[in-house]
């Protein structure tokens, strides 16, 4: 069949097979920033913004977003690099599999509040796994990063 | 320092954030055929027939290959360097097949669903044999895993295969008996560690391609790579020049991608079809069919006198190699040389015993590397002994552990596979360690209970633990240093950045010495053509042996930039001063900037290309060292237990970056966590390993990390560069122990089987309550 969404702001009209999925549809596109991490929505790694909500692009059909809007780290650039900043001054990227996954889901929790505490960061980013920084770096640069923003906004 | 010592942002961070092609499945042809693998269903079988035919005629299928299309050679998959420590007892594909997950078919289709049409039409008749899957009965069983005539040891490494085993060994210095008849006390406590999976978010990944050379070109996702070409050659008679191995970013490893896993396959179906091909795990597969940590059963008797004297130590280790003897040896090894020797003043040391093959899903390396449990058992047993002595367990380890300046008889005795290297401890900053963790931890107040409510308790907990830096005398590390016009520098190492950021280590070190920032320093690692040599990343060797590597070439290219700038200033060597920017002659009062010495040198004025190399082999392993305190919060009701905080000071000598250290040692420290409370494996009566998905096999999340405070003690080694000794395995090491000793401290039960699931606790504490009534 034959679909047409919207992937970072381009149109995309491209045909799908029966079952595919949207990880599948997205690498077709030559998207290298979502992978596959464990086919049963556990790890986050494959993680997309469908109209702005966080999803697993690995259960996801690919029908399913025909007309509608995705996003991946490629078609918000300047906001990832901020984000890559602080992680790069809290040393808290480690192998960076899943960061760019982690980037859209740190920007999906920003779009529902602007001023998380660390356990709702915790929280609303649970669903991201990673198995090389312990966790509390990430935090960390997670937490500048908001800081930062809200000061930015305040300006 | 300028560079080093700094927290400098990683060189490739900001880059993987952003998405770039990074990653081996980035780089895999789009016409790549999709490979897919038939798997046993059974834990021991033999195949009989196996019919490929309708697999074969199913349109978009290009290739199927079974155990007949392999010429027998045996070889080991554990990516070590040659000759191995591990028996050579495993073909391509095999008639046997010796777990569920085991290979039985390869096959290549134009796409991934006719790929894995055509796995399901292959038609197998095994002959289910009958299956050891108690590790506790393997040797000597009568039924005989590797019957096979052609396996092999490359050296003696006392594999009998007959009698189910892989590797054994003894040793024994000072009489351990005779001590222990003389001890006031002596306890005697058997471990259990369970085969933790390493879970990291890249599946195994590779793809082949032949070049424009007609070169067999493989992108694979390993820590070895150089060991991989080698491997490949071996395992599929293919001349090593016609291999190229690169290895891109890499997601996560832990010793799980050590080994070779896809990269036969994958070169197989290229040579055979002359197209593309790939091959990406699925996490199923990562879980079944690639590696674990070696499961280990210890038998641990220590003696001490009253005034709290270790007097011997008896470790007997039983290890469960699963289906082939990859990394048997040495990890079995590492649980005795890298953990004994934290108690050095004993008067007898023994430790033996021997690495059995079962049915399992076989184990290899996985950060820690034997050490994590040798260090369980051997840390909670002293807390055992604390406990018998009625003294506080920080007191006893001030009072027996090693400490600088001091050696052990263990470091002579047991290397890797093979004799050791004598050495003392020039940096052993554990005393600091203790004594800091303790303030941090707030043990004086927390030890060793705190009751919260009627249901909650807490307790404080701890180990200390040592790993070692590389290899000696095995471990090699090589760098080339390139200057270019415009005055920068390509630096190529061998050294394996599989996501522990050593491309900015290494890059750290080279800057260093040459007095520039880092932005002036492009590396390129990890290519077997462009690269050179490097055993790869693995035994924490990366910042202490390839970090010298490059220091020697950082420091030969300073030499020759001083020859070339004294020739361009028409002066002597010893008249040059560099600043990194420029050469000063003092006296003739004259400067020549970096840029336009090598503007000059490949334009226009005694032109030559400067380059220099630089290699490293580690004459002594310099062990770094930690302490580490658990304080846990267990709710008796149910059992329920979390680390509310964890403490680590950690003696690794110099960070070369503080920040990226202290990310190894917290990766490690939540992979040690997971270990001792949360990565439970079951396996059924069958053999099926139920804990197949990130689903059922629970690492720590984000919820269950609360606190972790890490902190480094001053240190510097003078072998390491800058001081530096390694820090990528040391944080998994003590959580398990330290934890169970927390427990303990909180309930007043003791958890020796890992891990301490609420299940364990709580059944734990309900034993003990009926007991007391």
């Amino acid at each position: 069949m034959k679909i047409e969404f919207t992937l970072n702001n381009r149109t995309i009209s491209t045909h799908i097979l029966p079952g595919e999925y949207l990880i599948e549809t997205l690498q077709k596109c030559n998207i290298h920033s979502i992978r596959r991490g464990c086919d049963t929505t556990n790890c986050g790694v494959c993680t997309v913004l469908l109209d702005d909500k966080p999803v697993p692009s690995c259960s996801v059909l690919s029908a399913q977003v025909d007309h509608h809007s995705i996003t991946t780290v490629e078609g918000i650039a300047h906001e990832t690099e901020k984000l890559s900043a602080h992680f790069g001054k809290e040393g808290a990227d480690q192998c960076g599999y899943c960061n760019p996954a982690l980037a859209l889901a740190v920007f999906a929790l920003r779009k529902e509040n602007s001023h998380p505490t660390s356990t709702e960061i915790d929280e609303y980013l649970v669903g991201n796994l990673c198995r090389c920084s312990g966790f509390k770096n990430q935090n960390k640069a997670i937490a500048a990063y908001f800081e930062e923003e809200a000061y930015q906004e305040e300006q | 320092m300028k560079v080093v010592n700094q927290e400098i942002p990683s060189i490739d961070g900001k880059s993987l954030m952003m998405g770039r092609q990074a990653y081996s499945n980035d780089f895999a042809d789009t016409d790549s055929l999709i490979i897919k693998v038939l798997r046993s269903p059974h834990p021991f079988a033999k195949i009989e027939v196996i019919d490929i035919s309708a697999a074969q005629e199913l349109p978009g299928v290009v290739i199927v290959l079974t155990y007949v299309d392999f010429k027998r050679i045996p070889f080991t998959r554990a990516g070590q360097g040659y000759p191995e420590p591990s028996p050579h007892d495993k073909f391509v594909l095999d008639e046997y097949v010796r777990y569920i997950g085991d290979e039985v078919a390869i096959v290549a289709a134009v796409d991934e669903e006719t790929a894995i049409r055509a796995v399901k039409l292959i038609k197998v008749e095994y002959k289910v044999l009958e299956p050891i899957l108690d590790f506790e009965t393997a040797y000597n069983n009568q039924q005989i895993l590797h019957p096979e005539p052609e396996i092999h040891e490359m050296f003696p490494i006392g594999f009998d295969p007959k009698k189910n085993i892989a590797a054994q060994y003894h040793m024994e210095i000072g009489d351990v008996e005779a001590t222990l008849n003389k001890c006031d006390v002596v306890v005697n406590e058997t471990f259990y560690t369970q085969a933790q999976a390493h879970a990291m978010m890249e599946p195994h990944t590779c793809n082949a391609r032949f070049d424009h050379l007609n070169r067999l070109v493989i992108y694979s996702s390993t820590q070895t790579p150089f060991h991989i070409r080698r491997i490949i050659s071996q395992a599929l008679e293919i001349p090593i020049a016609r291999i190229r191995v690169i290895k891109p970013r890499v997601g996560g490893g832990f010793g799980g991608k050590q080994a070779v896993h896809g990269e036969l396959i994958v070169a197989s179906v290229t040579m055979r079809t002359g197209k593309p091909s790939k091959l990406v795990y699925t996490r199923k597969e990562v879980f079944e069919s690639t590696y674990t940590r070696h499961p280990m059963r210890f038998d641990m008797r220590l003696g001490a006198m009253k005034d709290g004297t270790l007097k011997a130590i008896d470790c007997q280790v039983l290890s469960d190699t699963g289906a082939y003897g990859e990394h048997a040896l040495t990890v079995f090894m590492v649980a005795g040389s890298k953990v004994l020797p934290l108690y050095n003043k004993v008067d007898s040391v023994r430790f033996g015993g021997k690495v059995v093959y079962t049915n399992h899903t076989p184990a290899g390396a996985f950060r820690g590397y034997g050490a994590i449990q040798g260090n369980f058992a051997l840390e909670s047993a002293i807390d055992v002994l604390c406990h018998k002595l009625q003294m506080d367990p920080i007191i006893f380890r001030q009072k027996n552990m090693i400490k600088e300046g001091e050696s052990s008889a263990i470091f002579a005795i047991m290397g890797e596979g093979t004799e050791g290297t004598p050495m003392t401890m020039d940096t052993c900053k554990l005393e600091y360690c203790v004594q800091r963790g303790m303030d941090l931890i707030g043990w004086k107040t927390k030890y060793p209970r705190q009751v919260v409510s009627k249901d909650v308790v807490r307790g404080v907990g701890m180990a200390i633990a040592m790993q070692g830096s590389g290899i000696p005398l095995i471990d090699m590390g090589s760098a080339i240093i390139k200057l270019n016009d415009g005055g920068f520098y390509n630096l190529l190492v061998g050294a394996t950045d599989i996501g522990q950021k050593s491309d900015t280590v290494l890059a750290q070190i080279c800057a260093e010495e040459l007095e520039t920032t880092i932005d002036k320093i492009i590396v390129t690692s990890s290519d077997t053509d462009l690269t050179p040599f490097d055993t790869g990343a693995y035994a924490s060797s990366t910042t202490y042996i390839s970090g010298n590597a490059v220091l020697n070439a950082a420091k030969a290219m300073k030499s020759r930039l001083i020859e070339e700038a004294a020739i361009m200033l028409q002066t002597t060597i010893d008249k040059i001063v560099f600043n990194g920017n420029s050469f000063f002659d003092s006296q003739k009062k004259q400067k020549i900037s970096l840029e336009d010495l090598s503007n000059r040198l490949y334009y226009n004025q005694n032109q030559k290309q400067v380059a220099t190399t630089g290699s490293y082999v580690g004459h002594k392993s310099p062990p770094p060292f930690m302490a580490g305190f658990a304080e846990v919060e267990i709710d008796i009701k149910t059992g329920e237990t979390s680390v509310i905080n964890y403490v680590s000071v950690v003696d690794c000598g110099t960070t070369i970056n503080p920040k990226l250290a202290q990310g190894q040692v917290e990766g490690g420290i939540v992979q040690g966590i997971g270990m001792a409370l949360y990565e439970n494996v079951i396996v059924t009566k069958n053999g099926k390993l139920v804990t197949n998905s990130l689903m059922s096999y629970k690492i720590p999340t984000r919820l269950e990390i609360k606190n972790l405070v890490t902190e480094f003690a001053e240190s510097y080694e003078e072998t390491g560069p800058f001081g530096a000794k390694s820090v990528a395995e040391i944080g998994i090491d003590t959580p398990p122990a330290a934890i169970m000793n927390a427990i303990y401290n909180a309930i007043g039960v003791r958890i020796n089987s890992l891990p301490a699931t609420p299940e364990k606790i709580w059944h734990a504490i309900n034993e003990r309550q009926n007991n007391q009534e």
